[in-house]
């Protein structure tokens, strides 16, 4: 098999020649942006990518990656995508998403692809609302919010997505942020990385329907005091002068100010791989707590078959045991007779 | 017609016929489906002709003894051309007063009536709201009656084996098939053979079912209940290599020769539904072909998958019946806009919504044809009998391969479950289906389109500098870009229904059977075909001018179909539905055709269509 060099890919590389037509000011465009800066450095021919996608705004991004690319219907890009996983398990097959299309009408579709550990890698770009449609609330909508239709405030508690997809057994779970450029690009190659599923929360504002749903995680004076940056092996601190932290007591998050008798020893030391879910389902429900900060960065990254692997494994198998298949026996298989 | 012949060794006589119709029923737990098989089988291989009818309960365990607990199996076996399962039946074994209830009226008068004399007692009456005992009531005066204690005789066949009473019960239905190979003078090699292999771990219970057989024939033999035993002679049937084959099965073989007719990997998304599910456990045995096969969450997901595999280069098929079609229409709207191939296969059912899972019906024609969003034409072929399942279900993959389009396939829950002897084709007289992939980046334009199929190219992922987008948004015709420009969008919904259209140059032209014109012409579609194949033969008998057209395309249909329904004075159109078909061919061709419908969950009777001819003919 004769290997040809990898060309030397740049951001034009990915780009198509489509006009791009989210809104101006749209958090997409620097999802965007993360993604085609990272591509190309990731070792991968171009012609691998596959990205699927649903329907939304963020269902819009296959037409600006020069990838193979299939915008497909409402809430079916994980089926869609595991279709061409399991037909050819070589391909590195992304989903862009939105936390309608993904937990709404694709809320079985997204627990199943996780759960079995499909190797797709989904960015979720989660902006609180239903912009395509103009202003609906979505699934992960406030309690109480106001929107075109729910004029006297949703009904609804709102999911945790990545809880969804620590409970899902999904075997990478992330959060990132549409203008932490370089932790995004961060996220976005540790996803690349990993083998099987990835599921990655991107916090998004929608300048137009949801405008500063995120502020407070991302508003410059402010983010240091509400975000925590996750980091395998490094204690959980935050805060402009470093001077808080996380730590567990008993069995419940507490968040604490160093200094007085507490030191950096005394906090919750992160690890991805921790084998109990619960410890990542805690992070995911963490910011819920009036106090808390919110965490972004790796909730959890562990080791699992992936489907594709299981299901090309048994074809391998099956053929070792009983020979390539036969069509001729098998049309004469059973009892068979001659009339002549 | 039957010949008497004396046979030497026994008092019984040997009567020559030239075909009959069993049926077995029982309790779901009664093993009458295996007795069915194993029955049928061994007619099978004997030669004669045969078609078979399982009719399953809608209930998967409904309590013993009950009406909506009995399963039945009917077998139609002879020495000349066997069209349908038989309209009335001239042997029954009933296992139990509930299955005697449900299919009494079937049975012939002066039929044969086998009965599990056992079963008769109070509790079972009751269970079957049976006011009185039928075997002391007269009622079953018109019949030939052998009530046969089955429990007792199996017990006492199976003392030396130290079973206990249940398991030794559960063998009472191989004594009632050793009764019937008697009666009918079959052999029984080949059901021992079956049952040395099913039971390879537990020799007993194969002994055990294997004594119960013996003792079955022996007590034809021995008593002097049986005065005659038949003999139907092997039928004249083409000369050839034939097996016995389901419309499921053949589904199955059909697209996995497909799959390595056209070197791509066959994918099926798919989702349990009665009567489709044994089409996805059959293919998930076959992955030495490398045959992948994906249990998805639901019938959406079944789609969407094969869908995506499809865009990645394989052979991506679905199986589903009536609601899961309906789940998949937006899905097939896709596939419709983003030109791929693929086959949906629906076997049909009683419906509407839920429905009569195991009961057949034909009426999701006008969903095939109409059932999405907006203008999306669909090819649609349906299958007439389990064998031509096989070829259907070529011709679909070949279809959506060259023409780059979905296709449906249309069976029922008849022709899925029923069986005939299939002459197996030589494999190299199966056609090559040839495939292309765009490989030039070049020329490469993801809407640009064959003169002659109007098919776009298929680039599959992980061809270097082929990199495009397909979607569901209307695309420029061409380059594929998303477009909403209208005199654009005109033309490519223009474009897509004169691609299904194209597909009719290669339709043969149809050739009726039966004369080629005259008075009446039948067109019809689907299960249908044993039915008034039958029909046609004797109504044609007594002189009148009839043809037949059996439509397998549906979609387009094929192009001389409106000068052949000009050539008869009347056209009618039997379906099991309100007259989906009939409005077709209505609308298209302005022919004041006749619809003839039969909703009940069964198919035709033979009979009842050659009443319809009579009346049809008699008619101004």
């Amino acid at each position: 098999m004769a290997t040809t060099t990898l060309p030397i890919y740049t951001k034009r590389d990915f780009q198509t020649d489509q006009e791009v037509r989210w809104c101006p000011g749209c958090g997409d465009y620097a999802i965007l942006n993360a993604v085609q800066s990272v591509f190309p450095e990731l070792g991968i021919p171009r012609e691998k990518f596959v990205v699927v996608s649903g329907i939304g705004c963020s269902s819009r991004f296959p037409y600006y990656m020069n990838t193979y690319g299939f915008h497909s219907i409402h809430g079916r890009a994980p089926a869609v995508a595991t279709g061409i996983k399991i037909a050819h398990p070589e391909l590195e097959v992304w989903v862009a998403t939105g936390d309608g299309d993904s937990l709404a009408i694709g809320g079985n579709h997204t627990i199943h692809m996780l759960r079995r550990n499909v190797g797709i890698k989904v960015l979720m770009f989660n902006n609180r609302i239903y912009g395509l449609t103009k202003g609906q609330y979505s699934p992960t909508s406030e309690y109480g919010k106001k929107t075109k239709s729910t004029p006297f405030g949703s009904a609804d508690r709102p999911f945790n997505p990545l809880g969804l997809a620590v409970g899902a057994g999904t075997t990478f779970v992330a959060r990132a942020v549409d203008v932490f450029q370089p932790h995004l690009k961060e996220m976005l190659k540790r996803a690349a990385a990993h083998s099987g599923a990835a599921y990655i929360e991107i916090l998004q504002n929608c300048n137009i329907f949801n405008d500063g749903a995120w502020e407070s995680v991302t508003e410059k004076e402010s983010r240091s005091e509400h975000v925590v940056t996750l980091e395998h092996g490094k204690p959980l601190v935050y805060g402009k002068n470093r001077d808080k932290g996380i730590r567990m007591n008993g069995l419940d998050l507490e968040v604490v100010s160093l200094g007085n008798g507490v030191s950096e020893h005394d906090l919750l030391i992160h690890d991805e791989h921790h084998s109990n879910p619960s410890y990542a389902f805690a992070l995911a429900h963490m910011d819920e707590m009036p106090g808390f900060p919110t965490p972004i960065g790796i909730l959890r990254s562990w080791e699992a078959d992936r489907y594709e692997d299981i299901m090309a494994a048994q074809v391998t198998d099956v053929i070792a045991k009983r020979g390539p298949g036969d069509i001729a026996k098998l049309l004469h298989a059973g009892d068979t007779w001659e009339v002549r | 017609m039957a010949t008497l012949t004396e046979s030497p060794i026994h008092s019984h006589k040997r009567e020559t016929i030239d075909q009959a119709v069993i049926r077995f029923a029982g309790d779901s737990g009664d093993g009458m489906q295996i007795t069915g098989n194993q029955f049928t089988n061994t007619v099978a291989l004997y030669g004669n002709d045969l078609a078979t009818f399982p009719d399953y309960p809608a209930e998967i365990r409904a309590p013993a003894g009950t009406i909506p607990g009995v399963s039945g199996f009917q077998i139609h076996f002879g020495s000349n051309q066997v069209y349908t399962p038989g309209d009335a039946v001239d042997a029954l074994v009933a296992m139990n007063p509930a299955a005697l209830k449900v299919n009494l009226s079937d049975l012939k008068r002066n039929g044969i009536l086998i009965l599990n004399a056992d079963s008769f007692k109070e509790t079972d009456l009751r269970k079957a709201r049976m006011e009185s005992n039928p075997l002391e009531d007269h009622t079953l005066d018109g019949y030939r009656v052998f009530p046969v204690d089955l429990e007792r005789l199996t017990r006492a066949a199976l003392t030396e084996l130290g079973l206990d009473a249940k398991s030794m019960d559960r063998c009472k239905n191989f004594f009632a098939l050793g009764m019937c190979y008697w009666l009918y003078n079959r052999s029984m090699d080949s059901t021992f053979r079956w049952l040395d292999h099913k039971f390879q771990g537990k020799p007993l219970l194969a002994e055990a079912n294997k004594l119960a057989m013996r003792a079955g024939y022996s007590y034809c033999e021995a008593t002097e209940a049986f005065q005659v035993s038949y003999e139907i002679p092997p039928a004249k049937l083409a000369p050839g290599v034939y097996r016995n084959l389901s419309g499921n099965q053949a589904l199955a073989m059909g697209f996995v020769t497909a799959s390595q007719k056209s070197g791509l990997s066959l994918f099926l998304g798919s989702y349990p539904i009665t009567p489709a599910s044994d089409i996805l456990h059959e293919l998930s045995m076959y992955k030495n072909f490398g045959v992948l096969t994906f249990q998805a969450e639901d019938e959406i997901a079944a789609v969407t998958s094969a869908l995506g595999a499809a865009f990645s280069g394989a052979l991506a098929i679905t199986t589903t019946s009536g609601p899961g079609m309906s789940l998949k229409s937006e899905a097939m709207g896709l596939a419709v806009a983003v030109e791929l191939p693929m086959v949906i296969c629906d076997i049909q059912r009683g419906g509407p919504s839920t429905g009569l899972p195991t009961k057949t019906e034909q009426a999701d024609l006008n969903q095939a044809l109409f059932g999405r969003n907006s203008e999306a034409p669909i090819p649609v072929l349906a299958a007439s009998t389990p064998g031509d399942c096989f070829w259907i279900a070529f011709e679909a993959s070949r279809i959506a391969l060259k023409y780059m389009v979905p296709v449906i396939v249309l069976s029922d829950g008849y022709l899925a479950n029923g069986a005939e002897p299939w002459r197996i084709p030589r494999l190299e007289d199966i056609p090559e289906i040839p495939v292309q992939f765009a490989a030039d980046p070049l020329t490469f334009k993801p809407y640009a389109r064959d003169p002659q199929t109007l098919a776009r190219p298929w680039a599959i992922p992980g061809t270097p500098d082929l990199e495009h987008r397909i979607g569901g948004i209307e695309k420029e015709d061409g380059t594929g870009n998303v477009s909403y420009e209208p005199l654009n969008h005109e033309k490519m919904v223009h474009l897509r229904a004169a691609k299904v259209e194209a597909i009719a140059q290669e339709i043969p032209d149809l050739v009726p059977a039966g004369d080629p014109d005259g008075d009446l012409l039948i067109v019809a579609w689907g299960s249908t075909y044993g039915s008034i194949t039958a029909a046609l033969g004797a109504a044609r008998e007594k002189g009148h001018r009839i043809g037949h057209v059996h439509l397998r395309h549906l979609n387009p249909l094929p192009r001389n179909l409106g000068d052949v329904m000009a050539r008869y004075r009347k056209v009618l159109v039997p379906e099991m539905n309100l007259g989906q078909l009939a409005m077709v061919l209505r609308a298209k061709y302005l022919v004041d055709v006749q619809s003839y419908s039969k909703v009940q969950g069964r198919p035709f009777k033979q009979s009842e269509i050659a009443a319809k001819i009579e009346e049809v003919l008699s008619e101004r």
